[in-house]
C-alpha cells in the first residue's frame, strides 16, 4: 500500500487515488492525418516499462487532480510527483 | 491420568481460580491463564490431532504460532466453531469445547491411520504418478481423497460475531514486547516519539520473563526480575501504548502494517457476547522496530514425530510459565547450549531428566558446567536413532556419532522417558522483514538467515537480527535503536550482565540413524507429513529450486506454513545438491505471518454494510406505494408498481398502457448530472461529444453521445444550455461517476487551456417525469404560470420556474416519446413536487411507472440504452445513429477510430428491430439469431438486446444487433432456442409513432 | 525413454525406498543452437514445446527459463478451466483447450488432476442477466456446454451460497458449465517439462535472456546469462514480462502488467464442491483436493512488476466472499500472494507472429490463461511450426489492435477468469 504525496494535498493512502497508465502519451492534435498504425500506437502501444516509469494518478477521492508521478514498477519505490504541465524530473 | 503434573507457581497464572474446558466431549480442569496446551499437558494429555496424510498421532510440541501439531477444532456451534486452531495460542477459559481434528472416529482410534500402513507407496507426489486409470475414474479417487484432506471443518451457519477495522499512525512502531522490543520502545518513547509496542501474548516479556537462571543475571539480579522492572516504568510512560494479543499479520510497503487484536477470544463464553471480537488495525508507521525474537529448530531424526517429542525452550515455559511438568521422565536431545536451560529447571522443579543427549564433543560453557554440577547426565558426540511407542513415546535409542557425524557407532542405548525435548538451535523470525521486501543475508556459523537489505525506514533487533546471547541483545538493541531513531538514550548504560556464552556449535541436518534412510521416517513438516526421504526423493527427480521441492513434497506449506521445518528443508537441500545454503535462498514468506481470520479482514464491510445503497429522494413514496426496486449500480430504482396481486408483466402493460393513453410519471433522479461552466464549455461539449454543440441556442436541449476514444459507444444523454456557458449533462444512471472522471482526465491532462469546470450535480437535484398525451394539462396545474404553448416551450428546450416559489428547471424533452416534462428541482423538495404532480394528475389516471415501463416505452420508439442496446463494442454508425455524428466537426473523442479498416466495414453487426412472426411470443433478451434453421454449429448473426410485449402495439417487439443488418430489412431470421426456434423478421428500429406526432401532441 | 508412472510403478518403487526414480526432466546446459528456442518456462511455454516436438517434430529446441519452471502465473493462479466464452473466437480457442485437458493426464502420464466439477457464474443484476444468458446461447450453439440456472437451482447445486433476496445484491441465476473445472498447477508445469524433455527438449533453467540478436528483419538468436543461443524461431511466452523481452527489438505491445493477487484459506473437510464466479460482487472461489478455499482476488489498477499488490484488493474480495458466503467469516487466510498478469485492452489474448521474422508471441493472458494453457500451447506450436497462425488463433493477431477487430471479452465477462 503505497504512500503518495499528492502535489496538491501532501501525503495520503493509496485508497484514495486511482492509477491512470503510463504518462506523457500527448493525444494526437491531428488525428485525421495518421495512418491506422499510427493511431493504434497512440491508441493501444504501451512501454509497459519494468523500471523507472512516467505515469499518471488521480487523487480520485480527495482533490481530484491528476498528476504524474515517477515509479520504479520492478520495486513499486515512488521517486517523484509532480503536477501536471510540469517538466519531468531528470 | 490423575497424576499430578502441577508444580506451585502463581507468576504467571492463578492457580486459585480452576477453569472448566471439554477436550473430546470429556470435562478436565486447567487455570485461569493456562493455554489450551498447557492444560492439557497439565492432564497428561499430548496426544491433541492425527497428521494430515498419514494420520499418525501427533501431540503438541511447541507453545506459540509455530506450533504444527496441536490444531483443534473450537466449539461445536455451527455458527462460532473455528476450525484449525492452535491450542497453543487458545488462552484458556470458562466453557471452551474443542475437539481433535482429522481423525475418525476418535483421536485415539482413528481409521485414517491405515495411511501409515501404506506410506511406503504413497511418498511425497506419488498422486501425481498414479490415478491416471480408467481416464476417467478421477473424480471418484478425488471425492475420497477430498474427504480424508481437510482438517478442521468450516462452520455451516453465518457467524453472529462482529469485527472491526482502525487505523493507526504513529512515529514508531516496535513489534515484539520480548526484551529488544521492551528496550526500543521505552528508548523511544523518552525521546518524545509517538511509540506504539505490540505482542501477540497477553503479557510482556518474551522469554526473558520467566528466565530465572544464576547464568543470566543483569546487575546481580535474575534477568526476569530486571526486565519485570523495566516492564513497570513503561507503563508510565506518556508516549507509548501497549497492546498485546495484537499479532502482526502482514507488513507491506511503505509501512503499511496489518495487525489483528484479539478482544473477546480469552473471554469466558458468556462475557464473548455482543462484543467485538477481533480488531484489524491498518498501521501507518514512520518507523518501524521488528524484534520478533527466534523460534527454536527441531532436529531431524527417526520417528521425531511421536506424542511426547517436544521443543525444548516449550518445555522449560510449561515448566517455568505455567507450572506444567510435559513429563515424569525428561530427555533432552540437542546440539546446542539451550536445552541444557531446560534441563535445570526441570531439575530445579523435581522433574528427573534422564540424560542430555548432545551431539557436540564434550563443551565447557557456563550452563553445561551448571547442568553437570546439579548431576545431569550428558550422552556427548551422540544421536538419538529412534523413538519408541505409538500414541505417546516411551523410550529413545542413542547411539555414538562418528567424527564425520554422517554415521553412528557402537551400542545402542535405550532410554526411558515419557517425554524428549529436542533443540536444533534458533531460527531468527525474520518473516516480517522478508514480508516487508527486505532481502536476507545467510550466517554460515549458526547457520541462519539474517535482515540484510531493505528499501524501508525499519530495522530488526535482538535475536531475530541474531543476537541470540543476553549481553549482546541487550548492548545491540540499545545501540541500534539509538542510531535509528538518531537519538542518545543512556538507560542501559553500566550494565552488569552476567551469560552463559555458547562455546562450541555444530549443527546436522539430518541425523544418521542405525537403519538405512529409507526405512526411517525423519520428519520434516509434521503436519503435512513430509519427511527428509520425501526432499531427497524430489531431488533425485530433478526438482532443484527450492520452491520446487517445496511444492513437490508440501513442506512448509501446512498451516504453520513451515515456521519449524523451512530451515532444515534448505539444509537438507543444500547438503544433497552440494551448494552453500546461502546460495540457495529462501522459499518466500508471504503474508499473514498467522492465519487471519476472514472476519477481520473484512471488519464492518458485510451485511447492510457490504456496498452502499443509493437512494432517490423519492423512494420513501415509491416503498408506501409498494414498488419493486431494482439495482442499478448502487442505486435502488423503482421496477414496476404491481397493484392488488399483478405479475411484474401485469403491471408492467397496464403502466406502459396508461402512460400512453394518458399520463404516467416516473422518477429520473438517478440520471447523472454534470454541472458544466465556463468560457470554453461550447467547445468542450464539441470536443466530447459526437455532435456539434456551439450552435445550440440557450434555453435549448439536444441528445448527445458519448464516445471512447476507441470509437466505441460509451454513454449517451440530454444535456441542456442554461445560459452562454453554462451547460448541464445528464449521463445514464450507471454511467455518471466514469463520465465525470472520464470529462475531468481530458479537461485536467488534454486540455488545460479550456476555461471548464466540472461539478456533480446528481444528488442535488430530484427528477420528476411526467409524460403522456395529459401531461401538459398536469403540468399546468402544477406550474399555472408557466407557458406551455409549443412556440413558447417546444420539444427540446428548458425554462426556469417556481413550484410553492422554489426554484426548479423544467426540460421538455422525452424518452418516451411521448410528450413529456422532466423537472429538476432541489432534493429536499423533490418528493413534494411528485405528490404534487401526481395528485394533479389523479384526474387524469396519472400512473407511476418504474425503469421497466421505461425500457419497454423507448423500446416502442427505438431509443437504445447505452449498456443494454451496446456492449462497448458498438459504433454510433453500428446503431444507425448517423445523424448524430458532426460532419463537419475536425476532431471529437473516438472520432478516428470510427475509421479504421474493421469499424469502416458496413457489414459490421448492425441495431435492428425484430418482429416475431407469432406477435405474442416475446423473444429472450441475449438469445442469439441465425440465418439457417436447424444447424449446429452455426453461424451467430447476433443476439437479441431489448425486447418487450408491447400492449400498445399489441405485439412483440425487440432490438437486436446483426451481422449487415441494415441492408436485411424484411429479412426471415430465425432465434434457435432450447428447445424450439422462433421465426423473426428484420425490421426498422422504430416501432411506433415513425413520425413523432406525439410528442408534439 | 522414460519410465511410465501408475500405481505398479510406485509399487515397485518402493521396494527400493524410492531411490532408483528417473529425473523427471534433464538439466541440460544450452547447446549453441536450437531450430527453435521458447523464451519462458510456464505451463504456455512448456506446452508449445511439447506440441512442437509431439506433433511437429521439432525436437532440437530448447525452453529458457529466467527462475523455475512453472514459477510464474502457472503456480500463483486459482486454476479455473472452462471454456464459456462469448465470441465464437474465444469459444474456439477455449473449448480446444478443453478437449485437450479432458484427456491431458493420459496423454502427458502425469496426473494433473483435471477435475470437471462445473463452473457457475453468477447474475446478480437485470444486465447481468441479459449477459449471461446471452453467453449461454452463444455457447450452446459453439457446441459448448452451458445451461442457464434460476437461482433455485444455483442453491441447489452449491448450497452454501447465499441467495437470499435481501443481500445487497441477490443472486438472480447465474450460468453452469458442467465440463469445466480446475486442475493441479504444477502439475501442468511438471508434466509438460517431463513429456518435453523426454522428446528431447532441453529446459534450461536459471537462464535470463538479456538480449535478441537480428539481422535485418530476422532473428539470429539471443543473448542469455548463461551464452548466446543461435536460433531462428523464438517463441516468447514470458507473460507478465512479455513486455520488457519486446523492448529488446523496440516492439510495442499493447500490454500492462498489472499486479493480480489471489488467497488460500486453511485446509477444510469438504464445503464447496464446485468452482463459483460471481463478476458483479468480484468474488470466486473453489476448494483445493487438500482442503484449502482458493479465492482469486482483483487486479490492482497500476503496472508493477513486484508480484505485491494492494490491501484493499483482498478487502474487497473477501468482503465479496463473505455476502455471498457468510459461513465463511470464521475461517482464516493461510496465505497470500501476487502474481503479475499482461493485460490487453480487449481482454482476449496475442498469439501472432510479429513484423520481425522468426519472432512470435503469445501473450495477454491477463487474469484467465492457465485454463488455456495445452490449447494455447497446441496452437503456438503450430503457428512457429508454420509460421503460419491456425485457424482457431487467426484472430488473435496482434493487428487487430489496428484494424479495431478486437476480440472483446468485456462486454460479457467483466473479468476473464
Amino acid at each position: 500500500m503505497f504512500l503518495i504525496n499528492c502535489p496538491y494535498c501532501g501525503e495520503r493512502d493509496q485508497s484514495e487515488f486511482s492509477a491512470g497508465g503510463e504518462a506523457h502519451i500527448i493525444r494526437p492534435k491531428q488525428p485525421t492525418e495518421m495512418s491506422d498504425d499510427q493511431w493504434a500506437e497512440y491508441l493501444f502501444m504501451r512501454k509497459n516499462i519494468k523500471g523507472i516509469q512516467f505515469e499518471r494518478w488521480n487523487h480520485s477521492h480527495g482533490c481530484r487532480k491528476w498528476f504524474n508521478m515517477v515509479r520504479d514498477t520492478s520495486n513499486d519505490k515512488i521517486h517523484a510527483v509532480y503536477k501536471m504541465g510540469e517538466k519531468p524530473p531528470v | 491420568m490423575s497424576k499430578n503434573l502441577r508444580i506451585p507457581n502463581n507468576k504467571f497464572i492463578d492457580q486459585t481460580s480452576r477453569i472448566s474446558f471439554k477436550f473430546d466431549n470429556k470435562t478436565f480442569y486447567g487455570f485461569k491463564g493456562d493455554t489450551l496446551a498447557s492444560a492439557l499437558l497439565a492432564n497428561n494429555i499430548h496426544l491433541v490431532g492425527r497428521s494430515f496424510k498419514y494420520h499418525r498421532p501427533r501431540g503438541i510440541m511447541a507453545c506459540g504460532s509455530e506450533e504444527p501439531n496441536a490444531i483443534v477444532q473450537v466449539g461445536n456451534d455451527a455458527s462460532m466453531t473455528e476450525p484449525n486452531t492452535r491450542a497453543t495460542e487458545i488462552e484458556l477459559y470458562e466453557g471452551l469445547e474443542v475437539t481433535s481434528q482429522n481423525c475418525w472416529p476418535s483421536v485415539n482410534f482413528d481409521l485414517g491411520a491405515v495411511n501409515n500402513f501404506f506410506s511406503p507407496i504413497i511418498p511425497a507426489a506419488f498422486y501425481y504418478k498414479t490415478f491416471m486409470w480408467p481416464s476417467n475414474f478421477w473424480k471418484l479417487y478425488e471425492y475420497f481423497i477430498r474427504k480424508s484432506a481437510g482438517l478442521g471443518k468450516s462452520p455451516t451457519e453465518p457467524d453472529k460475531d462482529i469485527y472491526d477495522h482502525r487505523y493507526l499512525h504513529c512515529d514508531v512502531l516496535v513489534i515484539g514486547g520480548g526484551i529488544s522490543g521492551i528496550i526500543a520502545a521505552k528508548i523511544a518513547a523518552k525521546n518524545n516519539l509517538n511509540t506504539v509496542l505490540i505482542d501477540d501474548k497477553n503479557t510482556l516479556g518474551g522469554t526473558t520473563i520467566f528466565q530465572e537462571n544464576e547464568c543470566f543475571k543483569i546487575n546481580n539480579s535474575y534477568s526476569n526480575k530486571w526486565l519485570k522492572k523495566e516492564i513497570e516504568t513503561l507503563k508510565s510512560l506518556k508516549n507509548l501504548t501497549i497492546k498485546t494479543r495484537t499479532s502482526l499479520a502482514a507488513y507491506h510497503s511503505y509501512n503499511y502494517l496489518l495487525a489483528r487484536e484479539n478482544l473477546t477470544d480469552h473471554l469466558d463464553i458468556n462475557e464473548k457476547k455482543d462484543k467485538i471480537r477481533q480488531r484489524l488495525w491498518k498501521i501507518r508507521a514512520k518507523k518501524v522496530i521488528i524484534a520478533t525474537g527466534a523460534m527454536e529448530r527441531p532436529l531431524i531424526f527417526n520417528n521425531n514425530d511421536r506424542p511426547g517429542i517436544m521443543l525444548a525452550s516449550s518445555i522449560k515455559k510449561y515448566i517455568d510459565y505455567y507450572g506444567v511438568k510435559c513429563g515424569q521422565k525428561v530427555s533432552l536431545f540437542t546440539n546446542n547450549d539451550s536445552a541444557y536451560e531446560t534441563a535445570i529447571s526441570l531439575n530445579n522443579s523435581g522433574v528427573i531428566v534422564n540424560s542430555v543427549v548432545d551431539i557436540r564433543d564434550k563443551t565447557n560453557s557456563l550452563i553445561v558446567k551448571q547442568a553437570e554440577k546439579l548431576g545431569i547426565k550428558i550422552h556427548w558426540k551422540s544421536t538419538v536413532v529412534n523413538t519408541n511407542g505409538y500414541k505417546k513415546i516411551n523410550s529413545i535409542e542413542i547411539m555414538k556419532l562418528s567424527d564425520d557425524g554422517s554415521n553412528v557407532l557402537g551400542k545402542k542405548i535405550k532410554e526411558e522417558c515419557d517425554c524428549i525435548g529436542i533443540s536444533g538451535g534458533w531460527t531468527p523470525r525474520v518473516h516480517l522483514f522478508t514480508q516487508s521486501g527486505g532481502k536476507l543475508k545467510f550466517r554460515d556459523e549458526d547457520n541462519v538467515f539474517l535482515p540484510d537489505k531493505t528499501g524501508l525506514d525499519q530495522i530488526s533487533i535482538g535475536s531475530c537480527n541474531g543476537d541470540f546471547e543476553l549481553d549482546q541483545v541487550i548492548k545491540n538493541s540499545v545501540k541500534l535503536t539509538n542510531k535509528f531513531l538518531k537519538v542518545n538514550n543512556n538507560d542501559f548504560e553500566n550494565l552488569e550482565i552476567i551469560t552463559s556464552k555458547e562455546i562450541d556449535k555444530k549443527n546436522i541436518w539430518l541425523l544418521p540413524s542405525d537403519k538405512p534412510l529409507g526405512k526411517t521416517k525423519p520428519f520434516l513438516d509434521f503436519q503435512n507429513d513430509s519427511t527428509a526421504n520425501d526432499i531427497k526423493l524430489a531431488l533425485r527427480e530433478g526438482f532443484k529450486s527450492i520452491e520446487h521441492v517445496k511444492r513437490y513434497t508440501t513442506t512448509g506449506m501446512a498451516t504453520d506454513q513451515g515456521k519449524l521445518s523451512n530451515m532444515h528443508a534448505l539444509g537438507i537441500i543444500a547438503e544433497t545438491a552440494g551448494v552453500k545454503m546461502g546460495e540457495l535462498g529462501t522459499t518466500t514468506f508471504r503474508p499473514p505471518y498467522t492465519p487471519l481470520t476472514f472476519g477481520a479482514i473484512v471488519g464492518r464491510n458485510v451485511g447492510e454494510f457490504f456496498d452502499i445503497i443509493r437512494r432517490t429522494p423519492i423512494h420513501d413514496w415509491h416503498v408506501e406505494n409498494k414498488a419493486e426496486f431494482e439495482n442499478v449500480g448502487q442505486w435502488k430504482r423503482a421496477w414496476y408498481y404491481p397493484k392488488d396481486n399483478e405479475n411484474m408483466h401485469e403491471a408492467v402493460q397496464r403502466e406502459s398502457k396508461a402512460a400512453r393513453d394518458s399520463a404516467g410519471i416516473l422518477d429520473a433522479s438517478t440520471l447523472g448530472k454534470i454541472d458544466i461552466q465556463g468560457s470554453d464549455a461550447s467547445e468542450f461539449l464539441n470536443r466530447v461529444y459526437t455532435n456539434a454543440w456551439s450552435k445550440l441556442e440557450i434555453g435549448k436541449c439536444r441528445y448527445g453521445l458519448m464516445l471512447n476514444e476507441d470509437g466505441m459507444v460509451y454513454d449517451d444523454g440530454v444535456t441542456t444550455r442554461l445560459s452562454e456557458n453554462h451547460y448541464l449533462m445528464t449521463t445514464t444512471t450507471g454511467g455518471a461517476a466514469n463520465v465525470l472522471s472520464k470529462l475531468e482526465d481530458y479537461l485536467q491532462t488534454e486540455w488545460p487551456e479550456l476555461d471548464v469546470y466540472l461539478t456533480s450535480v446528481t444528488d442535488h437535484y430530484g427528477t420528476v417525469s411526467v409524460c403522456g398525451p395529459n401531461s401538459k394539462k398536469i403540468l399546468s396545474k402544477v406550474i399555472p404560470d408557466l407557458d406551455l404553448s409549443d412556440k413558447e416551450f417546444p420539444h427540446m428546450s428548458f425554462k426556469n420556474a417556481l413550484i410553492d416559489n422554489i426554484k426548479c428547471r423544467v426540460m421538455r424533452i422525452s424518452f418516451t416519446g411521448e410528450h413529456s416534462y422532466e423537472i429538476n428541482i432541489q432534493s429536499s423538495y423533490a418528493r413534494s413536487v411528485w405528490e404534487k404532480c401526481y395528485d394533479a394528475g389523479k384526474e387524469f389516471n396519472i400512473t407511476p411507472y418504474g425503469t421497466e415501463t421505461m425500457h419497454l416505452l423507448r423500446a416502442e420508439k427505438g431509443f437504445i440504452i447505452a449498456g443494454q442496446d451496446t456492449d462497448g463494442t458498438m459504433t454510433p454508425v453500428d446503431l444507425q445513429m448517423d445523424w448524430v455524428i458532426s460532419k463537419k466537426k475536425y476532431d471529437f473523442i473516438g472520432k478516428r477510430s470510427l475509421y479504421r479498416s474493421d469499424t469502416i466495414r458496413d457489414d459490421r453487426k448492425q441495431l435492428v428491430g425484430l418482429l416475431t412472426d407469432d406477435p405474442k411470443e416475446v423473444l429472450e433478451e441475449g438469445a442469439q439469431i441465425v440465418a439457417e434453421k436447424n444447424k449446429q454449429p452455426i453461424e451467430m448473426l447476433g443476439h437479441v438486446t431489448s425486447s418487450y410485449f408491447s400492449p400498445n402495439l399489441n405485439k412483440s417487439i425487440a432490438l437486436a444487433i446483426v451481422k449487415n443488418g441494415k441492408k436485411m430489412k424484411g429479412q426471415k431470421l430465425f432465434v434457435p432456442m432450447q428447445n424450439k426456434t422462433i421465426n423473426v423478421t428484420i425490421t426498422d428500429t422504430v416501432f411506433l409513432d415513425k413520425e413523432n406526432k406525439r410528442l408534439n401532441a | 525413454m522414460k519410465n511410465k508412472y501408475s500405481i505398479f510403478s510406485l509399487i515397485k518403487n518402493a521396494f527400493s525406498y524410492h531411490e532408483n526414480w528417473q529425473r523427471a526432466w534433464r538439466d541440460p546446459e544450452p547447446k549453441k543452437e536450437y531450430d527453435a528456442v521458447i523464451i519462458g518456462g510456464g505451463g504456455h511455454g512448456l506446452a508449445t514445446a511439447f506440441y512442437l516436438a509431439k506433433k511437429h517434430n521439432m525436437t532440437n529446441i530448447a525452453v529458457v527459463e529466467k527462475g523455475w519452471i512453472g514459477g510464474g502465473n502457472t503456480g500463483r493462479n486459482t486454476t479455473i478451466i472452462r471454456s464459456n466464452y462469448l465470441w465464437d473466437a474465444s469459444a474456439g480457442l477455449y473449448d480446444h483447450a478443453l478437449k485437450i485437458w479432458e484427456s491431458l493426464s493420459q496423454e502427458l502420464n502425469y496426473n494433473v488432476m483435471f477435475s470437471q466439477r462445473g463452473v457457475m457464474n453468477l447474475a446478480h443484476n437485470l444486465q447481468d442477466v441479459r449477459d449471461l444468458k446471452r453467453r449461454t446461447h452463444a455457447n450452446r450453439l459453439n457446441g459448448i456446454d452451458a445451461v442457464w440456472l434460476n437461482t433455485e437451482e444455483v442453491k441447489k447445486f452449491c448450497p452454501i451460497i447465499n441467495t437470499s433476496p435481501n443481500i445487497r445484491y441477490p443472486v438472480l441465476g447465474g450460468t453452469l458449465q458442467r465440463r469445466a473445472g480446475t486442475a493441479r498447477h504444477d502439475a501442468v508445469a511438471w508434466g509438460y517439462a517431463r513429456g518435453a524433455d523426454a522428446m528431447g527438449v532441453d529446459i534450461i533453467q536459471n537462464c535470463e535472456v538479456k538480449g535478441i540478436k537480428r539481422s535485418g528483419n530476422c532473428v539470429e538468436g539471443i543473448e542469455t546469462t548463461k551464452g548466446f543461443i543461435k536460433t531462428k524461431k523464438i517463441g516468447v511466452v514470458a507473460a507478465g514480462h512479455s513486455s520488457v523481452i519486446a523492448n529488446m527489438v523496440d516492439l510495442k505491445l499493447p500490454l500492462e502488467s498489472k499486479p493480480l493477487q489471489a488467497l488460500v484459506s486453511e485446509p477444510v473437510k469438504p464445503i464447496i464442491d464446485t468452482v463459483v464466479m460471481s463478476n458483479a460482487v468480484h468474488a470466486y472461489v473453489s476448494q483445493s483436493d487438500k482442503g484449502e478455499l482458493v479465492i482469486g482476488a482483483g487486479t490492482d489498477a497500476y503496472i508493477s512488476y513486484t508480484q505485491r499488490g494492494s490491501h484493499d484488493v483482498v478487502e474487497g474480495t473477501l468482503k465479496a466472499i463473505l455476502e455471498l458466503y457468510p459461513i465463511f467469516s470464521r475461517m482464516k487466510m493461510l496465505r497470500q500472494w501476487g502474481g503479475i498478469v499482461d493485460i490487453c485492452p480487449d481482454a482476449s489474448p496475442i498469439i501472432s507472429k510479429t513484423h520481425i521474422k522468426g519472432l512470435y508471441f503469445n501473450c495477454g493472458w491477463g487474469t484467465g490463461g492457465f485454463k488455456a494453457t495445452p490449447g494455447s500451447g497446441d496452437l503456438f506450436a503450430h503457428t512457429i511450426a508454420n509460421d503460419e497462425p491456425h485457424k482457431l488463433n487467426a484472430d488473435f493477431n496482434i493487428n487487430r489492435f489496428v484494424s479495431g477487430d478486437l476480440v472483446d471479452e468485456h462486454g460479457a465477462a467483466a473479468v476473464a477468469h
